[in-house]
């Protein structure tokens, strides 16, 4: 399975931390945490700031707060998850973008045929909205 | 010698590893437990498509507008994110080998996760309260699945985090507790992950609906 057999052996890879039999625990680094969660509480309070005040038209901060949390998801998988294309050899990283492919399909198919079936229904005899 | 040359020049040599190497315990719990993350991000993806879907069915009933106060989630999510700092905070004196530190670490962590899942269960006892059940309307049902299920999650968290504790008070800094704090970490970071989702598509969207 793995491509490289060095990768997982390599003394280096611990980077000196103790226990060298547990091979590839992440390297925490104290610099890492402080950039993610100062980025995360800007990326949290000003998607919160513009909803609970309202400077912008809907459509705008509905675009704004999507594209923030998008933000927000990959600056948590890098500063906290240790996220990066060399991690474990690059396995997490397929197995990350495997994930997202599924998650894809199964969001914008979901979506996607859900409304297109409520576009195509017969007409009902009686507006259902009415019916208590 | 000239015909080991000769036939090392036309037919590549291979090589087989028949043995199996040694490797050291838990060389691969960082990977499997990911993977197992990215499945349960498979569990979630099928609960935003069934909230993207069912969100809007209100039968009559009240809507995000009526229910949501934003107030209290920013206060649950400031919650979720300062534990998310202090895991870090732990993850790094275990890397000093600071036993109790990390203990302690942890023990905050716990806390702000136990101030998030109380938040988060006075919030539904109050919807429940004023009505708004899961029965209610297809858009509770699915509000109170997706978001139920992550409280679940962090609630087994918390299970998870307390046990630690008794772990490293236990058995100490032994690499396989190491490697248990990791993979917990990872646990928590994602769920922190998730709950941007929440809040974004959840409470967000609800109040722009």
């Amino acid at each position: 399975m793995n491509l490289d057999p060095n990768a997982r052996h390599n003394p280096d890879h611990g980077q000196g931390q103790i226990g060298h039999a547990v091979a590839e625990l992440p390297h925490a680094r104290l610099r890492d945490y402080t950039i993610g969660f100062a980025l995360s509480v800007l990326l949290t309070a000003t998607p919160f700031w513009l909803v609970m005040t309202r400077p912008l038209p809907a459509s705008v901060t509905v675009a704004i707060i999507m594209a923030f949390a998008l933000v927000q998801v990959v600056v948590h998988m890098v500063y906290f998850l240790h996220m990066s294309p060399k991690a474990e050899g690059g396995w997490s990283l397929t197995s990350l973008i495997f994930a997202i492919i599924v998650v894809l399909i199964m969001l914008c198919g979901s979506l996607w045929v859900m409304y297109h079936l409520n576009a195509n229904m017969m007409p009902m005899p009686h507006d259902m909205r009415q019916i208590p | 010698m000239s015909t080991i040359t000769l036939s090392a020049a036309t037919t590549p040599i291979r090589f087989y590893e028949l043995d199996e190497h040694p490797h050291p315990e838990g060389y691969s719990t960082m990977l499997g437990f990911w993977i197992y993350l990215m499945s349960d991000c498979l569990i979630f993806a099928i609960l935003f498509a069934c909230y993207a879907v069912l969100g809007g069915n209100y039968a009559a009933g009240p809507g995000p507008k009526d229910l949501f106060d934003l107030g209290l989630v920013a206060v649950n999510t400031a919650m979720l994110l300062l534990s998310s700092i202090t895991y870090g905070f732990a993850m790094i004196a275990m890397q000093r080998g600071a036993r109790r530190v990390t203990q302690l670490w942890l023990a905050v962590t716990g806390l702000f996760g136990a101030a998030f899942l109380g938040i988060e269960l006075y919030e539904f006892a109050h919807l429940i309260q004023e009505g708004a059940t899961p029965q209610r309307s297809a858009f509770l049902s699915a509000f109170f699945t997706l978001v139920g299920t992550h409280g679940l999650h962090v609630t087994f968290g918390l299970v998870w985090l307390v046990t630690l504790i008794v772990q490293l008070g236990r058995k100490g800094l032994i690499p396989a507790n190491q490697r248990r704090v990791a993979c917990l970490s990872m646990f928590w970071h994602f769920l922190d992950v998730v709950w941007i989702g929440v809040f974004t598509i959840v409470y967000l969207m609800g109040m722009l609906r």
